[in-house]
């Protein structure tokens, strides 16, 4: 008989660390940030994985909910019993994605987003965030003086001492292809790149 | 709270801080955003402190932000951590100093994960040496690169050209320091101070003679949130905290705003231009907003580096008031030059964002 949701949960470290009893106290919400602009409650979060039924768990995993947290982990600090949602959000996250789940949530559907941005960045030039992938369009915020740095990268990062693009040391040096392919081995090895390849797959069957 | 006036449970959260022979690990985020902060560090440690500090070709990220973004397994973060720590081995270095706030938290979780459970620095082991055939072993002394200088303050203030004080009127520049979550709020006794009373900045800035604001949502994060940020409809959710930050911090009038966090630094800098081209509110004097710093661009302006060799006209939000105010003596002709004083244009103005 395959494992319960509830049995799978219960293997993650950052569930085991994350959830002792939790006292209802309401200290983590009042001071999560996520709390004060989503209808998100990490006080509802571990109350109900702290029941352990199944449905509830599974209705969890396919919510919008557990998407929310921005895993600042200032619950961790804040907590008198040493409960920490932030890890409890971290299994959530986990298993949602390991069982298909997330792809019932939009917000789970935008894990597609993170890993062709950020993932993929990390296999292709070593960084999680490069500048020649961060336009403007997508980050308006960055505003004109990115547009001039970006145009002119090469002079400014030459005048502030960088290697951009280059061999050997220094900021924003390029990462040489035998170290990117360490990198690859290891999302091989891990489960990263078969979590890629199930991303992509799912987003193109929805 | 005095800023002399410590409650005795910060003595707690002391922390051994290597006095020399450091591993570098470079921040993707900075390395991008603020670049010269990067190379600061460097001369600051390697010249002014006079320590010895290798900067290695082959480190990559520390893939924290996939992590954290739960887009990446977390046994592949550990193994890349690992396999950080292995190149640290190899370059014959025991201390591990990273520049990304995000990365301290990722390798202080990974060394506490393996202390605690043992099967999983053993699985890590495993990935590694079948991944890239690599052995690791963990780093002596890991500390964040805002602890060198913290930890070298009093070295720093002795050969200081200029004081956190405002020429004008002899006062003490008024400074909002804030900590990256994840320096302390994870692991408190891995800070300087722990959580709740943070020395890291509050020293340098005490040392230097600055004053420290004290404001009700000091200790809020900034609001990246990962994937909050990353994904560009969830973005209101760090803006908004931000926003709840400077709501808070505007009636105390800072000077400047100082973080230990490349992320931070960026956040406080970008969603004041924000804030201001959507809702038309500014918040420093003038229209102008606050600056918004590293804490080597402090420690580099109290030393006298040039701040357009250190790159602070990066910076969306202009830091001129702050030179003006330190009495730093700059060439406004040189700001937006290239290498070798090559002519690259400027940037294009704001529409309701004061810059020079």
């Amino acid at each position: 008989m395959s494992e319960t949701l509830y049995q799978q949960l219960k293997k993650d470290i950052r569930f085991i660390e994350g959830l002792h009893a939790c006292i209802n106290c309401g200290t983590c919400t009042a001071v999560c940030p996520a709390a004060q602009f989503y209808p998100y409650d990490p006080r509802l979060i571990a109350i109900t994985v702290e029941k352990g039924d199944e449905a509830e768990l599974e209705q969890l995993l396919k919510s919008d909910t557990i998407w929310y947290c921005g895993e600042c982990l200032s619950c961790k600090t804040r907590c008198p019993r040493g409960n920490t949602p932030g890890y409890i959000i971290q299994a959530l996250r986990n298993l949602s994605i390991n069982t298909g789940f997330y792809a019932f949530s939009e917000k789970g559907r935008q894990q597609i987003i993170v890993k062709r941005t950020v993932g993929d960045n990390i296999l292709k030039h070593g960084y999680c965030v490069y500048i020649d992938e961060l336009t403007l369009r997508e980050h308006p915020e960055q505003g004109p003086i990115w547009d001039w740095y970006r145009n002119n990268a090469t002079s400014i990062l030459q005048r502030l001492g960088a290697n951009y693009k280059g061999n050997g040391a220094g900021t924003m040096r390029k990462i040489s292809q035998q170290d990117l392919d360490e990198l690859k081995q290891i999302f091989d090895e891990t489960g990263a790149t078969e979590r890629f390849e199930n991303l992509e797959k799912n987003h193109h069957e929805q | 709270m005095s800023n002399n006036v410590f409650p005795a449970v910060w003595r707690d959260y002391q922390k051994e801080i290597a006095n020399d022979d450091y591993y570098y690990a470079r921040s993707c985020i900075r390395q991008n955003f603020f670049p010269g902060s990067e190379e600061t560090f460097l001369r600051i440690v390697g010249k002014t402190v006079g320590k010895n500090i290798f900067d290695d070709a082959h480190q990559t990220t520390c893939s924290g932000i996939a992590y954290h973004c739960g887009v990446v397994p977390m046994q592949t973060t550990m193994t890349v951590v690992a396999r950080q720590f292995s190149l640290m081995n190899e370059a014959g270095y025991k201390n591990f100093v990273p520049s990304c706030v995000t990365s301290f938290g990722v390798y202080s979780e990974a060394i506490e994960v393996w202390n605690e459970y043992p099967e999983v620095l053993e699985e890590t082991r495993k990935h590694l040496k079948a991944s890239t055939g690599r052995d690791f072993q963990i780093p002596e002394n890991i500390v964040h690169t805002s602890d060198i200088i913290y930890k070298y303050r009093n070295e720093i203030a002795a050969k200081a050209k200029y004081r956190l004080i405002n020429k004008n009127t002899g006062k003490p520049l008024r400074i909002v320091e804030h900590i990256g979550c994840h320096y302390a709020k994870i692991f408190p006794h891995k800070g300087v101070g722990g959580a709740e009373f943070p020395q890291v900045l509050a020293g340098m800035i005490n040392a230097w003679g600055g004053e420290v604001v004290d404001y009700p949502e000091r200790r809020h994060c900034c609001g990246f949130g990962f994937r909050n940020y990353i994904i560009k409809s969830d973005r209101s959710y760090p803006i908004s905290n931000t926003k709840i930050k400077f709501d808070s911090m505007e009636p105390y009038k800072p000077d400047f705003i100082v973080t230990n966090c490349p992320g931070c630094t960026y956040f406080f800098d970008r969603w004041q231009y924000a804030i201001a081209e959507m809702d038309g509110k500014t918040y420093g004097e003038n229209g102008y907003g606050i600056p918004s710093l590293t804490y080597e661009e402090m420690s580099g302006l109290i030393l006298g580096f040039d701040p357009w060799e250190m790159g602070m006209q990066l910076h969306q939000v202009s830091v001129e008031p702050l030179l003006d105010k330190m009495g730093i003596q700059y060439n406004p002709k040189e700001k937006y030059l290239g290498y070798n004083k090559e002519e690259i244009g400027k940037p294009e103005k704001p529409n309701v964002l004061k810059v020079f």
